[in-house]
């Protein structure tokens, strides 16, 4: 399967698009920023609707808080800012005015992982897909490129209840078709293949899809799912591909403590164990670099999809 | 309402109070008991409210409790006022109750709106609300209750800085100022200094009562009410007395969080008349 790729843009500017459309489409929709609204692409939605946009400054603690008020009278919050002060910032907001109270609160999280490059370690937060799925009540987004960013951005208004929505900062290939349909919690299958599973979500996706050219080239035939949705996982798209492959990579931007890895891994553990090998993080923090000279070092980039590729289909049990 | 009739009715409170936390043996009586006028007064005089109840509570006046941990005096108010029958108190903190230890939607228990006891959170919640009010051009107003000790938590000053500067003049806060936390009086734990100019210099108007004489509730509520409306949010420090109305629980922080023994229990009955039958 060939990938075209439709243009070059960041995904953040994906949910910028998304949430102006949303202005357009739904009066209930607000959105709040804690002093960001240029780096999370928010200028469009506060310009055409200024009445419906609530600038905190800088205090996340009270913007989670406002957010969760605003639902009360019917409104949809999002809130906006960069993923490390979307989550670690203010968890216990999160935990008990937005998760446990059920509110219908859009926490709209960018510059997350390692491609935040430069800022360094302080701001490259890669724990907070860990941190948002452990919440019940939660349901946690993805998206893989500009496009389905600004479809998951339109879809999570329409869905009632608490959602994190985690986005980027670098510009990277666009490959999800414009008027695709955005699903929440059903995966897409990318590509089919027969010798392993790869599971891969966020920014990984694209440096999946480069992985995918240099396996078929050594003869390796690789199924490709893009699990934009890590909660609620869809775990009957990962039982019917490793039915067929037998073993899994995921790819995730994350820690792989309580990453997108540790989700698929609970799916194999209580129904079909399969050999699984991650790509991500491994229990550091970043620092200062390029996007890609960061993903090269913490070996999230394409050669490290290639490997694992390799680590886990020599671990299949050999069938005579 | 007349004055004698409120009291009636806080008698009431109180006494669902103490047997609801004897009963389950925790909880915390103490602010419960110095709130009790005030929230009484509040759900029975001064709000605009509707028992069957709605969670977006469009043209009706919103209540949040930010010190969750007073449950009790809010569960039995609720319940007095005709949100849930009064034999459901009995159920406080056992297991499977909507009458969870710290207030919850969770199991949709009609009058709260939103989780509270991790303190600090309300007054951000209270203020998003009342913006969407005013974005709503509903006209009714937003309350919101506080402990003293809980305005340690930064949040509150977040959310304080920002009402002030966005001119979210339709919400009331009040602070129960009982002096005393868990560890000691709040001048021993972390003194607030002067709390009076500090809410000045965040750019609130501020009132003073006396949560004990319901003649001071009254003209200091109706004097914050119209106060609203004019470009500035209002907080009404309220001076009480943590365990007020039983008398071996007042003049100490002792009995914050724990709850009367049998035989206390009945010595506290003793001090506050059944005006409303008990559940």
């Amino acid at each position: 399967m060939e990938f075209e790729v439709l243009g070059n843009k960041d995904t953040r500017s994906g949910y910028g698009e998304g949430l102006a459309v949303l202005g357009e489409q739904n009066p209930n929709v607000v959105a709040l920023c804690a002093d960001l609204t240029g780096s999370l692409k928010m200028d469009a939605f506060q310009k055409a609707h200024p009445d419906r946009f609530f600038q905190t400054g800088i205090a996340e603690a009270n913007m989670i808080g406002l957010a969760a008020g605003m639902t009360i009278g019917g409104k949809i919050p999002f809130t906006g800012t960069f993923a490390n002060f979307s989550t670690g910032r203010v968890y216990d907001q999160i935990r008990q005015s937005v998760a446990y109270s059920k509110k219908n609160v859009k926490i709209c999280a960018s510059h997350a992982g390692l491609t935040l490059g430069e800022d360094g370690a302080t701001h490259q937060v890669l724990e907070d897909i860990g941190m948002m799925r452990m919440l019940p009540n939660m349901t946690v987004i993805v998206p893989a490129d500009f496009n389905q960013t600004k479809q998951a951005t339109i879809a999570i208004a329409a869905h009632e209840g608490p959602v994190y929505l985690r986005f980027g900062r670098p510009v990277m290939p666009i490959f999800v078709k414009p008027d695709a349909e955005f699903v929440i919690g059903k995966a897409d299958v990318l590509a089919e293949g027969v010798d392993v599973t790869i599971i891969a979500c966020g920014h990984m996706v694209w440096k999946s899809i480069e992985a995918l050219k240099e396996l078929r080239e050594i003869g390796i035939s690789a199924e490709l799912i893009n699990m934009h949705t890590i909660k609620p996982l869809d775990e009957a798209a990962i039982l019917k591909s490793i039915a067929k492959t037998g073993c899994v990579v995921t790819a995730e931007e994350h820690m792989m403590n309580g990453g997108l890895g540790e989700a698929v891994s609970q799916v194999l553990s209580r129904n079909n164990p399969v050999p699984q090998e991650y790509v991500a993080v491994n229990d550091t923090f970043g620092e200062s670099g390029t996007p890609m000279e960061l993903m090269t070092k913490y070996h999230i980039d394409t050669p490290d999809v290639v490997a694992a590729v390799k680590r886990a289909i020599a671990r299949k049990p050999y069938i005579i | 309402m007349e004055n004698n009739a409120l009291a009636a009715i806080a008698s009431q409170v109180r006494r669902d109070i103490v047997r609801m936390v004897s009963a389950v043996n925790s909880g915390h009586p103490g602010g419960s008991l110095g709130c009790t006028d005030f929230l009484t007064y509040l759900y029975f005089e001064q709000m605009q409210h509707n028992p069957a109840f709605d969670m977006d509570g469009k043209n009706e006046d919103l209540f949040f409790l930010s010190n969750g941990h007073i449950s009790p005096v809010w569960y039995s108010v609720l319940a007095r006022a005709g949100y849930f029958p009064a034999a459901e108190l009995g159920t406080f903190r056992k297991l499977g109750t909507r009458l969870q230890g710290h207030p919850s939607t969770d199991k949709n228990l009609p009058g709260v709106r939103m989780a509270s006891g991790s303190l600090g959170q309300g007054l951000s919640v209270g203020v998003g609300a009342a913006q969407i009010k005013k974005l709503n051009q509903d006209p009714t107003l937003v309350y919101t209750l506080h402990g003293d000790g809980e305005l340690q938590e930064g949040q509150i000053w977040e959310a304080a800085m920002y009402a002030a500067a966005n001119k979210v003049d339709n919400i009331i806060a009040t602070i129960d100022a009982n002096g005393r936390q868990i560890d000691g009086d709040v001048d021993e734990v972390l003194s607030l200094g002067d709390l009076a100019q500090k809410w000045h210099a965040f750019g609130w108007d501020v009132l003073h009562m006396n949560g004990h004489d319901f003649d001071s509730i009254r003209s200091t509520m109706q004097q914050a009410k119209s106060m609203t409306g004019k470009g500035k949010p209002v907080v009404i420090i309220m001076k009480t007395e943590m365990g007020q109305g039983v008398d071996y629980m007042m003049g100490s922080h002792k009995w914050h969080g724990v709850a009367p023994n049998a035989e206390q229990l009945q010595v506290a009955l003793d001090q506050l008349e059944e005006t409303l039958g008990d559940y």
